[in-house]
């Protein structure tokens, strides 16, 4: 471990090669950490599901590249695809779902987890795959930083992909709507908002940009029908560590984690790096009850 | 019939049940086992989640503390441990019985102690976490507890521990692990019944259903869900050494720590046999079992499909359970007086939107 840290300062290149591969990933981390904060946030629902949806897209690049088709044209398929699918889901349980006690939420979408998992498994058999973009590896810095091309549109395509998210939630009618629930669901009703079609649009909307995050990952990482669990466990991450509605602090949080996966990953070894998201999980909910029970005491 | 013997009677059937199964059925003896630590599994979540109702999901993390404990100890007792774990289980080590039953009889009770002591460092940094915090923070503990034990050489690493072989006839083998979880059960059931008539039942209630009320009128809260969760743990830690013991080989992943399969059907089984209730637990387990092992039979490679459909059927349609259901059906079997004005009155608003909630719950919690 030592060894590790003494590598990274002997070779300070190894560094940027750990932060811009951390920052890859983590743009596709924001994505889905947003869907989770937007679900959370507009109608109260835990998503437990929400790295399950992020499979689901990933495979339907997988699929398009089996049939010849480019996976970068996966993303307007699983954009459409995974928003009905997630407008059928919320007509089927998670409108049952709202409103409901908190825990029931998370309990039905880890259900809902594991049914998609197990699907997907049957479908696509447990082996991990990658949807080949066949572009090319290019060597920076002297040869020692590569980065695929692919990262980097990816990773620009994440960018346009949360812009457009936000543009929409900022100017459009259906953006305002979802905002005005959010706040006040009964005053929004009164307003004459049909506050069930905003429900059913933004679990639609979360489940689409899942999918967009899932054809991303299906090019630049790892496609595993297991896998779903830890995007969701890293999407809970981000978002408790950032608070719901700090969107600055989601993708702050998102890119961070991102790098700090990578670095665990070099400096403790690969098999503690899923600990590492699962730990900062814990350690940030043991921080925070720490600073709200300083809060209660100031109260006091 | 008078009340009385009515009022026992179920419990000696389900006593009764479970000296009987061995020797009616003889060739499904381990799945009654394991039927055993299901409902052993319920019951201890019960008393925190359905009792407290502080919803943990990363209980299952104690059944493997106290599987490992266990593990080491029975080792550890006669030979090295990180030579023993080394080797993989390729050399052979010869324990005789005198060892084994030794070694298993210290492994189970450090098990118990072991994972009780744990479930109070955890309950110290835990107990803080309000509603969804508390269930996704006691996953997290979980899982990372498994990806721990996983990178630990000492215990074996993700490659697992061979555990010592029972000396003595296969037959022999399942009863004897058959008799163990069925005393263990059947001592948490009835010391569940005794506690939740008392005072402990109570206080327990009265956390659930108001935790700051519960602490102005001085019930020591934190005193409470430590107790419920030191029982539940104890209990869950000889369990794991148990189960460790009958399967022969443990494993973080699959075998010690199953998150997402034994850590979610223990909710699962309390969600539809009633939470809250004693009986609840104990139906639900058997129900959830039966439905599992039908299916892995008649439905195989669809059978996790058919398991998340119900988890989900389950949490969304049915939420008050069996028991629920039944009181809610014939209350006054339960001694419950039914006032529709007084209900009226005390239902929550139904209307009151999400994040409403969302704002008094935090309000509260500020």
């Amino acid at each position: 471990m030592l060894d590790n840290i003494a590598l990274l300062g002997i070779a300070p290149l190894l560094n940027v090669q750990l932060l811009l591969d951390g920052l890859f990933i983590g743009a596709i981390f924001v994505l889905a950490a947003y869907g989770l904060a937007l679900v959370w946030g507009v109608m109260n629902v835990k998503n437990l599901a929400q790295g399950d949806f992020v499979m689901m897209g990933g495979y339907i690049a997988f699929v398009m590249t089996k049939l010849g088709i480019h996976p970068i044209f996966g993303l307007p398929v699983a954009i459409v695809f995974m928003f009905g699918f997630g407008w059928v889901v919320y007509r089927v349980i998670i409108y049952r779902v709202v409103g409901k006690d908190l825990f029931t939420s998370l309990l039905a979408t880890f259900g809902m987890a594991i049914v998609i998992q197990q699907l997907l498994n049957l479908i696509f058999s447990p082996d991990v795959m990658v949807a080949e973009s066949g572009f090319a590896i290019r060597s920076y810095l002297g040869g020692m930083v590569t980065v695929a091309d692919i990262k980097l549109i990816s990773f620009l395509l994440a960018g346009v992909l949360a812009t457009l998210v936000i543009t929409f939630m900022k100017y459009s009618r259906m953006g305002q709507a979802i905002r005005a629930t959010a706040q006040d669901p009964r005053a929004a009703r009164v307003m004459g908002i049909d506050t069930e079609r905003v429900y059913a649009f933004t679990f639609a909307l979360n489940a689409a940009i899942c999918g967009a995050a899932g054809v991303l990952i299906s090019m630049i990482w790892v496609l595993q029908p297991f896998f779903g669990m830890t995007y969701s466990i890293r999407a809970f991450v981000i978002v408790t560590a950032a608070g719901l509605g700090n969107l600055p602090g989601v993708i702050i949080a998102g890119l961070g984690l991102g790098a700090v996966e990578q670095f665990a990953g070099f400096i403790l070894g690969a098999e503690l790096q899923q600990f590492t998201v699962v730990g900062l999980l814990v350690a940030i909910l043991v921080w925070r009850q720490v600073q709200m029970s300083r809060h209660r005491q100031a109260v006091r | 019939m008078n009340t009385r013997l009515r009022r026992t009677l179920p419990f000696a059937g389900l006593v009764f049940a479970g000296i009987a199964a061995p020797f009616l059925f003889p060739d499904y003896t381990f799945q009654f086992t394991v039927l055993w630590v299901m409902i052993l599994f319920a019951l201890t979540w019960d008393i925190l989640g359905g009792q407290m109702g502080y919803n943990s999901l990363g209980n299952i993390a104690f059944f493997g503390v106290g599987m490992y404990i266990c593990a080491v100890v029975q080792i550890g007792l006669y030979y090295d441990v990180a030579q023993y774990t080394a080797s993989y289980g390729a050399v052979k080590v010869e324990f005789t019985a005198d060892q084994y039953f030794t070694g298993l009889a210290v492994g189970l009770i450090a098990a118990g102690l072991g994972a009780m002591v744990f479930s109070v460092i955890l309950g110290w940094v835990v107990f803080g976490l309000r509603g969804p915090y508390f269930a996704i923070g006691t996953l997290g503990v979980a899982l990372s507890a498994g990806e721990l034990t996983g990178a630990w050489d000492y215990v074996g690493g993700g490659g697992g521990i061979a555990l010592p072989i029972y000396p003595g006839e296969p037959d022999d083998r399942s009863l004897f692990f058959y008799v163990l979880s069925f005393t263990l059960t059947i001592i948490l059931f009835f010391l569940l019944r005794w506690i939740y008539l008392g005072r402990f039942g109570l206080a327990a209630n009265a956390i659930r259903d108001d935790e700051e009320k519960a602490e102005g009128m001085g019930i020591h809260t934190m005193r409470y869900k430590t107790v419920g969760w030191a029982i539940a743990a104890f209990f869950l830690g000889i369990s794991g050494a148990l189960f460790g013991n009958m399967i022969g080989f443990i494993e973080p992943l699959e075998v010690a720590f199953p998150t997402v399969t034994f850590g979610l059907f223990m909710v699962v089984m309390c969600l539809l046999g009633g939470r809250g209730t004693l009986w609840g637990p104990v139906i639900g387990a058997t129900l959830f079992h039966t439905f599992k092992e039908v299916t892995w039979i008649y439905l195989l490679g669809w059978q996790w499909v058919a398991l998340g459909a119900l988890i989900v059927v389950s949490v969304v349609f049915f939420q008050q359970g069996i028991v629920g259901w039944v009181k809610e059906k014939w209350p006054e079997k339960f001694g419950i007086a039914v006032d529709d004005r007084a209900l009226a009155e005390t239902d929550p608003d139904l209307d009151e939107a999400p994040s409403q909630r969302l704002r008094r719950q935090t309000e509260a919690a500020q």
